[in-house]
C-alpha cells in the first residue's frame, strides 16, 4: 500500500486527492515511513523535516477541505498536497542550505528560492534536502562532502550527479517528484541513470533567484519526475518571469499538459534529427543500441527522422569546462569566511580568513575548478582560453539553431554509459567530465532537453534517450517525449530495494 | 593558447585566495595539466569574425521600478554570521 502510493504520478495522486480518496498527510506519511525505511541504504537525502512536511501537508488538506465547502473542485491544482523533493541548493525558508559543502554545513536559508514560492503557491509540499555533488560539481555525487548516494538500480554503483539525491528519490519513490539543477547535464544524467524523467528547460525559462550559483549562464532549474507529464506539470508551476532574476524571460507560460495533449491528438509527424557525432567512439553498445530502438520506434509513428550535423560537439566539453570554471570562480568568491558559510578558527588576520575558511570548507573538486577557472580568467590567459571559448560557444550554439531549421527536435543518448561503480572515476576528474558530453551542448546553446527511460541493459542498468528542443517550445519536447513514452513501458519498472 | 605547463599554481591559488597543501598542489598540477591539454584542441577552431556567447539569450538593461520593497532584517541577514556583535560582522582587526 505505502509503496504503491509512493510509485504513483502526480496525476494519479492528484485524483486520489481530490476525489476524497487520500489525504495529503496520508501520502507524506507514506512517503516518510518509505524514506525511513530505504534512505540507509540510497543515501539520497542529506536532511529531512518530518515535522514541517507533516505540517505542509495538513495545511494542504485544509486548503482543500476550504476549497470544497466553498464549491471548488480543485481542478487545475495537481500540485497540492504532492511532495516534491529539493535538492539542496535551492533555498526554502528555515531549511538547511549545505549544497553537500561543509562551507554551508550550518547555513539556514533566510528566504525562499522564487520556484519554491511557486511550488508552495501550487500546494506541493516541499520535501527534505537531496544531495549532490558538492556546488553541483560533479556527475556521480560522489563529491559531496557528506555521504554518497547510491542508484537505487545497483548501490555499489553512481547515482550519477550532479542532482544523484533528487534522481535517487524519486527512483526509489522517497518523493513523487523533485526539484533539480542543470549546468552541464545535472539533471538529465542522473535521470537517465535512475530510470526516471529528467527536465531540463529553456536558459530563462525558470527563475534562478534563490539557487546557489555554479556557472550563471548554464544553470537552470528543472523537474525529476515519474512521468513526462508529471515533469510537465512541475515545469507549469516553476516557470515565468521572475523580477528577481535579470536573467528570466518576460514569455507567458504555456498549459504545458493541455499543450502536449493537443499536440498528440492532432497526429502531428514530428521531424527527428539525429546527430551523426553523437554515435561515434565511447558509446556504450547497449546504450547504442536501445537508443537506435527508440529512433525506430519514432519511426514507427509515423515521425520522419534524418540524419543532422553538429560540427563542434567535439569542442564542447573543452568549452564548457573553461567557461564553467570561470564563472564558478566568479561566483564562489563570495565564500570568504565573513558574513556566511564556515570560517576558519586558525585564522590569524582578514586575509588569513579567506585563504584558511576556503582551504577548510571546499572540497577537492570545487579547488580544482575554482583554480582552473582562476587561471583561464586571469591576466595574460583570458583571451586564449576564455575569450577562445566563448567564441566556440557561439558555434555550437549555431550548429543546434542550424540543425533546427530541418528538424523540430534532436535525439541522442543522454549518458555514453549506464551508471559506473562508485570510485570509476573519482580519480580521474577529465574521465568523470567526458561522462557529461552528449549533455553539455545543450547548456552551451541555452536550449531545452529532457531524458526518458528507454530500457536498460543485460546488467539490468536503466538507459536514457535525450531529446533536444527548440528554445521555449518545451511543449513540443515533452510531446515529442510522451509520443515515446506512451509506447512504453520502461517508466513504471522499480528497482528492488 | 599558452602551454599547459604554464599554469603556475601558487600564483593562481593567490590569485582565488586559497590555501593548497603540498600534497593538493602536486595532485591539482597533474590533474589540471590534462584538462589543460584536453582543452588544447579549441585552437583548431577557426574562430575569426565569431562573436563571443556571455549568454544564450542575452537580455540587457533590466530595469526594475524604484519602489522600496521589504529585505531582510537585521536579525535574518546576521543569521547565518561566523561572528557577530552589535549588528555587525566581527573580523579580525584590519587596520592598526
Amino acid at each position: 500500500m505505502s509503496e504503491e502510493l509512493c510509485y504513483s504520478t502526480i496525476s494519479e495522486l492528484s485524483g486520489r486527492l481530490g476525489r476524497g480518496e487520500l489525504s495529503a498527510v496520508e501520502l507524506m506519511r507514506a512517503v516518510i515511513a518509505r524514506t525511513k525505511e530505504v534512505d540507509g541504504r540510497v543515501g539520497a537525502f542529506n536532511s529531512f523535516d518530518e515535522g514541517d512536511a507533516l505540517a505542509q501537508a495538513l495545511a494542504s488538506d485544509g486548503r482543500r477541505a476550504k476549497a470544497r465547502a466553498a464549491g471548488a473542485d480543485g481542478r487545475g491544482r495537481h500540485l497540492e498536497g504532492i511532495p516534491v523533493g529539493i535538492k539542496d541548493v535551492i533555498s526554502v525558508a528555515g531549511q538547511p542550505l549545505t549544497a553537500s559543502s561543509r562551507m554551508l554545513e550550518n547555513f539556514v536559508s533566510p528566504y525562499d528560492a522564487t520556484v519554491i514560492r511557486k511550488l508552495k503557491e501550487a500546494g506541493a509540499t516541499c520535501w527534505g534536502r537531496l544531495n549532490l555533488d558538492e556546488f553541483a560539481m560533479g556527475s556521480s555525487t560522489e563529491n559531496s562532502a557528506f555521504r554518497a548516494t547510491s542508484n537505487p538500480w545497483d548501490l555499489e554503483r553512481v547515482p550519477g550527479g550532479s542532482s544523484g539525491g533528487s534522481a535517487a528519490a524519486v527512483a526509489a519513490g522517497e518523493a513523487v517528484a523533485a526539484l533539480g539543477s542543470d549546468t552541464g547535464g545535472s539533471i538529465r544524467q542522473p535521470a537517465a541513470l535512475c530510470n526516471v524523467v529528467g527536465l531540463k528547460p529553456t536558459y530563462g525559462r525558470v527563475s534562478r533567484y534563490g539557487l546557489i550559483a555554479f556557472a550563471s549562464s548554464l544553470d537552470q532549474i528543472g523537474a525529476f519526475a515519474r512521468s513526462v507529464e508529471d515533469a510537465a506539470l512541475v515545469l507549469g508551476a516553476i516557470a515565468g518571469h521572475d523580477c528577481r532574476d535579470s536573467t528570466s524571460v518576460r514569455k507567458d507560460v504555456p498549459d504545458y499538459v493541455g499543450g502536449m495533449a493537443a499536440l498528440a491528438q492532432s497526429g502531428r509527424r514530428w521531424r527527428l534529427g539525429i546527430p551523426k557525432e553523437y554515435f561515434g567512439g565511447g558509446l556504450d553498445p547497449e546504450v547504442g543500441a536501445a537508443v537506435q530502438a527508440a529512433i525506430d520506434e519514432y519511426r514507427g509513428l509515423g515521425c520522419e527522422v534524418r540524419e543532422v550535423s553538429l560540427p563542434h560537439t567535439k569542442y564542447a566539453i573543452g568549452t564548457y569546462y573553461i567557461i564553467a570554471t570561470a564563472e564558478c570562480s566568479s561566483n564562489l568568491a563570495r565564500y570568504d569566511g565573513v558574513r556566511y558559510g564556515s570560517r576558519s578558527k586558525d585564522a590569524t588576520d582578514a586575509l588569513d580568513i579567506y585563504f584558511k575558511s576556503r582551504a577548510e570548507g571546499f572540497g577537492p573538486e570545487v579547488k580544482r575548478r575554482i583554480i582552473l577557472g582562476t587561471y583561464v580568467l586571469s591576466s595574460g590567459y583570458y583571451d586564449a582560453y576564455y575569450l577562445r571559448a566563448q567564441k566556440v560557444r557561439t558555434l555550437i550554439r549555431r550548429d543546434f539553431l542550424e540543425a533546427f531549421t530541418q528538424v523540430d527536435a534532436i535525439l541522442t543518448p543522454t549518458s555514453p554509459t549506464p551508471a559506473f561503480r562508485k570510485g570509476e572515476k573519482s580519480a580521474d576528474p577529465l574521465a568523470m567530465y567526458l561522462s557529461d558530453i552528449y549533455t553539455i551542448g545543450v547548456n552551451l546553446a541555452g536550449l531545452p532537453g529532457i531524458s526518458i527511460p528507454c530500457g536498460f541493459t543485460r546488467g539490468g542498468l536503466p538507459i536514457g534517450l535525450q531529446a533536444i528542443g527548440q528554445p521555449f517550445k518545451e511543449t513540443e519536447l515533452l510531446a515529442i517525449a510522451g509520443a515515446y513514452e506512451g509506447r512504453t513501458d520502461w517508466r513504471t519498472r522499480r528497482p528492488r530495494l | 593558447m599558452p602551454k599547459p605547463d604554464d599554469l603556475r599554481l601558487d600564483h593562481v591559488a593567490n590569485l582565488a585566495r586559497l590555501a593548497l597543501t603540498a600534497e593538493e598542489k602536486e595532485r591539482f598540477a597533474a590533474q589540471l595539466g590534462d584538462v589543460l591539454a584536453y582543452v588544447q584542441q579549441l585552437n583548431e577552431v577557426d574562430v575569426s569574425g565569431i562573436e563571443p556567447t556571455a549568454h544564450a539569450f542575452p537580455v540587457v538593461n533590466v530595469w526594475a521600478e524604484d519602489v522600496p520593497e521589504p529585505g531582510l532584517s537585521v536579525e535574518d541577514a546576521l543569521g547565518n554570521a561566523p561572528e557577530k556583535r552589535d549588528n555587525m560582522f566581527v573580523v579580525p582587526k584590519v587596520v592598526e
